[in-house]
């Protein structure tokens, strides 16, 4: 079945089975490959993405729901070679290491950051808290989202 | 002229790796698509253990899209062997053949027995569905006890035992001493099975050229260097030199992706096959069925002592399970921790032994830390006991117990020359950092109220050793490969350096590190070094990345090569400065001439000089590149104190960490961001296997923790922050002093935890944590130490 979503600003079009995730026409369909799959069970969070400004995990939407819909990945962020603000604070924070949960993570991120632009440290891990981590357990991702909270001029 | 740059080792430099994975533009194995390509899926038994009656593939070449599809049968012959593994720790060890896909007989839940390719992964998958096999049930092997017992069904009906192995090792008159010691504590723990759980599950791109018959395997792999030589020798039949193994980001590996796999065996011979490339990823539910497991070891610990507490043996004996088969090091995690069961105390006596055992679970194999976290446990967990039974404080007893602190070796029970280590250092720091006498304070304070919620407080002053290996050591193990690891480097003409490394990284930052060094060494920006890494074509030499050893091996012998260019780039310096090598002073990437420092050359200068060859030294040769092989004369001993503070609800059972201090002195600190990464990530994944997660199986070997909600990967709101301090020892194995910092989190954290809750459980009379401690098993010691029902 043909699907037509507006991505990242730009009308595009997909002809996928109508089983499909939105994740995987994302990635498979749209060429959209940093948003990753951990699991397509909906454990991880690792397939974040908008879908008309609220972050869901992608692989438990179907590719048909997202019709005429909006949808924004994590390659919205960066501006050519200038970092987003909050991929910044990731890095200055030394909140990756393997990075296959940092794009969801950082989307993760941002959402949170639009709603409260000074979360605590436990509303910080409260909001996360559907993406999961192995590597970093999570404290330098805690400090990243602070940071960006702070230069943003949010709180301490 | 004054240096230009500062010296960058041991600053936080940003990591050089971040920015594409940040941004989601890095590509990892999955990523990857070659035009033409087929999907693979594999077709996995329900079954933990029956005979095999028939596989018919038929149904699945009826899906349309379906191009191929074999049963185990089908493709007996393509094997030269079996899936190898590469320790064989006894001459007498029973190592039966684990083929790709199985022929006859499944002996865990998710062995393959057929394999399906398709045009798209949907057709695959249907494709494998349609694959009928079908079974005949065996007796199912779970518990290891019962598995040695004499008349205990059987895994391999063949091998006539389930013991695969029982190794010994052997200090001192260990007998003699248990019989003389006026104390003695005996103590059994169970740590239960892991599940690894990288985030990225494995996956890979196996590509083939028939005209000049090469394959090019690209793959989720901590181990490119060995998959390689594995593959090609003993699974494939091929020549290594037509094989090449690339491991892109890999997405964590944690040892889960130290294997040489069914699925790159299957995908390269199917790729051969049928002339396209093969795509295959593993979804989550396979990949905790066919990614190996871990621990999962029944200890018994004893310790001599004298009355007032003073360890004078250790006899240790393991059960550990391998689960169906042997894997790559399998049957050498255990042997890893042989040596730590004295943790850094002092004794004249030790013991320890290990018996292997088959099971009819998934195999079992490295996991962050590898035989070190148990033996660190067992031994944490112990001197505790013994605390306890000579009434002494648990900082007292492992004050009086530490190795004599020491700048240089010193020797262990265990039979390991420790490196260097002043253990009441860590321990001040620790105790100070985690706030200790304030939290006594309130511990006691609630005891007297009889709160509800008790704190308790638990210590892991734990050592390890890591950075493997000296390869000597690793053939007295019967380890078949070496322990050594390589780099190149080449100064581009431009003065940019390119640097080919052995080592493969999956989430620990070496470009950034190996940078830092590589920028003191010859004075070149950080931002100007290319470090090559995961590609056996680009980096042909070397032994991958496992056992903390990247920066410890691979990282020294990045800085000798560097050492060697600098010996070359003085020649040319000094013939062009008309000079005697020896008048010539080398700081940070320029040599001047003693008494004129203006007259200098850089190390760009020469390496333009060493390109364009117009005018080099006699007997120089042109270019100025240089190789080093590194293999270390001993390990590396990290080691440290991780206090944790954790408050148990003794109503709920529900266990929460209120602080937790990590102390630990991993030598030279190269960049103190990515070390500090290191700490949190292992201690947070100790503190879960502690508290949370456990892989279970049901009674007939069906794997019940199948998913991350049920296998309970924690999420950031289920975890501490926790604080972390270092001092620092240069190790004496290394001229650059640095120890590894991969796996101490793991290895010193799962004690700490349980011994925290003990220790607030212990004036209800508690001694004994099951774990992990879940709110169920705490609430049921809680309620048998009162003399309840439980
Ligand atoms: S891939 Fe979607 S939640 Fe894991
Ligand atoms: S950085 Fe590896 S999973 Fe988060």
């Amino acid at each position: 079945m043909l699907v037509r979503t507006r991505v990242n600003g730009e009308w595009r079009e997909a002809d996928v089975w109508p089983g499909a995730s939105l994740l995987s026409m994302l990635r498979d369909d749209l060429g959209l490959l940093g948003t990753k799959n951990a699991c397509e069970q909906g454990e991880c969070g690792s397939c974040s993405a908008w879908l008309d400004g609220e972050v869901v995990c992608s692989c438990l939407v179907l590719a048909a729901q997202a019709e005429g819909r909006e949808v924004r990945t994590v390659e919205d962020l960066a501006d050519g070679d200038r970092l987003h603000p909050v991929q910044q604070a990731f890095l200055d924070a030394g909140a990756v290491q393997c990075g296959f949960c940092t794009p969801g993570m950082v989307v993760a991120a941002t959402d949170l950051l639009e709603r409260d632009p000074d979360p605590s440290d436990e509303a910080v891990r409260e909001a996360l808290s559907g993406n999961l981590c192995r590597c970093t357990g999570y404290q330098k991702i805690v400090d990243a989202v602070r940071l960006a909270a702070s230069r943003a001029g949010g709180g301490a | 002229m004054a240096q230009t740059a500062e010296r960058v080792v041991g600053t936080e430099v940003r990591r050089k790796e971040d920015p594409e994975l940040i941004t989601g533009q890095a590509r990892y194995s999955d990523d990857l698509a070659a035009p033409g390509m087929l999907w693979m899926k594999l077709v996995l038994s329900p079954f933990a253990h029956a005979r095999i009656t028939s596989v018919d593939v038929s149904p699945a070449l009826q899906v349309p899209g379906v191009v191929a599809a074999f049963g185990g049968r089908d493709l007996a012959g393509e094997w030269a062997g079996p899936l190898p593994t590469a320790w064989p720790v006894t001459d007498d060890l029973k190592n039966p053949p684990m083929y790709p896909l199985a022929t006859d007989e499944v002996r865990f839940q998710g062995e393959g027995v057929a394999v399906v390719l398709a045009e798209s992964r949907a057709a695959a998958e249907d494709g494998a569905e349609a694959v009928v096999a079908e079974y005949d049930p065996l007796p199912v092997v779970l518990d290891m006890e019962e598995a040695l017992k004499d008349g205990a069904d059987l895994v391999h009906a063949d091998l006539g035992t389930n013991a695969s192995y029982t190794w010994t090792l052997t200090n001192g008159d260990v007998d003699a001493v248990f019989a003389t010691a006026p104390v003695v504590v005996k103590e059994r723990y169970v740590v239960q099975r892991q599940i690894p759980a990288a985030m990225e599950p494995r996956a890979l791109l196996a590509e083939y050229a028939p005209a000049m018959g090469e394959y090019t395997l690209t793959t989720s792999t901590q181990i490119p260097h060995i998959v390689r030589v594995v593959l090609a020798a003993f699974v494939l039949g091929i020549p290594e030199s037509k094989l090449r193994v690339r491991a892109p980001n890999v997405g964590g590996g944690f040892g889960s992706k130290i294997r040489v796999s069914p699925e790159e065996s299957l995908a390269l011979v199917l790729a051969r096959r049928t002339g396209r490339p093969v795509k295959w990823t593993g979804d989550r539910s396979s990949d905790v069925l066919t990614t190996h497991h871990a621990r999962d070891q029944i200890q018994e610990i004893e310790l001599a002592a004298d009355e007032d507490g003073r360890i004078r043996g250790y006899r240790t004996r393991l059960i550990a399970n391998m689960g169906a088969y042997l894997l790559l090091v399998g049957p050498g995690v255990p042997l890893l921790g042989a040596f730590l069961f004295c943790g850094p105390y002092g004794g004249e006596a030790y013991h320890f032994e290990c018996t292997g055992v088959f099971t009819n679970t998934t195999p079992t194999d490295a996991y962050r830390g590898a035989g070190r976290p148990e033996a660190t446990y067992a031994i944490e967990r112990a001197i505790d006991a013994l605390a306890r039974r000579v009434g002494r404080d648990p900082v007292e007893i492992r004050r009086m117990n530490f190795l004599p602190e020491s700048d240089g070796p010193i020797p262990s029970p265990g039979g390991l020359t420790v490196d260097s280590g002043h253990y009441n250092g860590t321990l001040d720091k620790a105790l100070e950092l985690v706030g200790y006498e304030e939290l006594r304070a309130e511990q006691r304070a609630r005891r007297e109220r009889g709160d509800a919620k008790q704190i308790g407080i638990g210590f892991s002053t734990y050592i390890e050793m890591c950075g493997l290996a000296p390869s000597r050591v690793l053939g007295s193990l019967k380890y078949a490969a070496g322990g050594w690891d390589a780099a190149r480097i080449r100064v581009l003409p431009t003065g940019k350096v390119t640097a080919f490394v052995g080592v493969s990284p999956h989430g620990q930052g070496h470009a950034t590190t190996f940078s830092q060094i590589l920028s003191d060494d010859l004075g070149i920006p950080v931002d100007d070094i290319e470090v090559v890494h995961g590609d056996t074509a680009l980096a042909p030499l070397g032994m991958d990345t496992y056992g903390s050893r990247s920066l410890s091996v691979g990282g020294v012998a990045v800085h000798r090569a560097a050492d060697r260019i600098v010996e070359k780039a003085r020649k040319i310096a000094a013939h062009e400065l008309e000079v005697s090598e020896d008048d010539l002073e080398y700081v940070r990437g320029r040599f001047s001439v003693k008494g004129a420092p203006d007259r200098a050359r850089t190390i760009p200068e020469v390496a333009f000089s060493a390109w364009t060859a117009h005018n080099l030294p006699e007997g120089v040769e042109p270019e100025l590149d240089a190789s080093a092989v590194y293999d270390p004369e001993n390990f590396v001993y990290p080691y440290g104190a991780h206090i944790c503070a954790v408050e148990v609800d003794t109503e709920t059972g529900q266990v929460d960490v209120l602080r937790y201090a990590a102390v630990d002195d991993v030598g030279t600190i190269i960049n103190p961001q990515i070390v500090d990464g290191q700490v949190a990530g292992g201690v947070i994944q100790g503190i879960a296997e502690a508290l949370f997660e456990e892989a279970v199986y049901d009674e007939n070997g069906d794997l019940l923790t199948s998913s991350l909600t049920n296998y309970e990967v924690p999420a950031a709101s289920d975890v501490p922050s926790i604080r972390i301090d270092k001092t620092v020892t240069p190790s004496t194995t290394n001229e650059l002093g640095v120890k590894g910092v991969g796996e101490t989190g793991t290895i010193a954290s799962p004690p700490a935890v349980i011994n925290a809750v003990v220790d607030a459980l212990s004036h209800l009379g508690v001694t004994e944590m099951a774990r992990p401690a879940t709110p169920e098993r705490v609430w049921r010691a809680i309620q048998q130490a009162k003399g309840g029902a439980a």
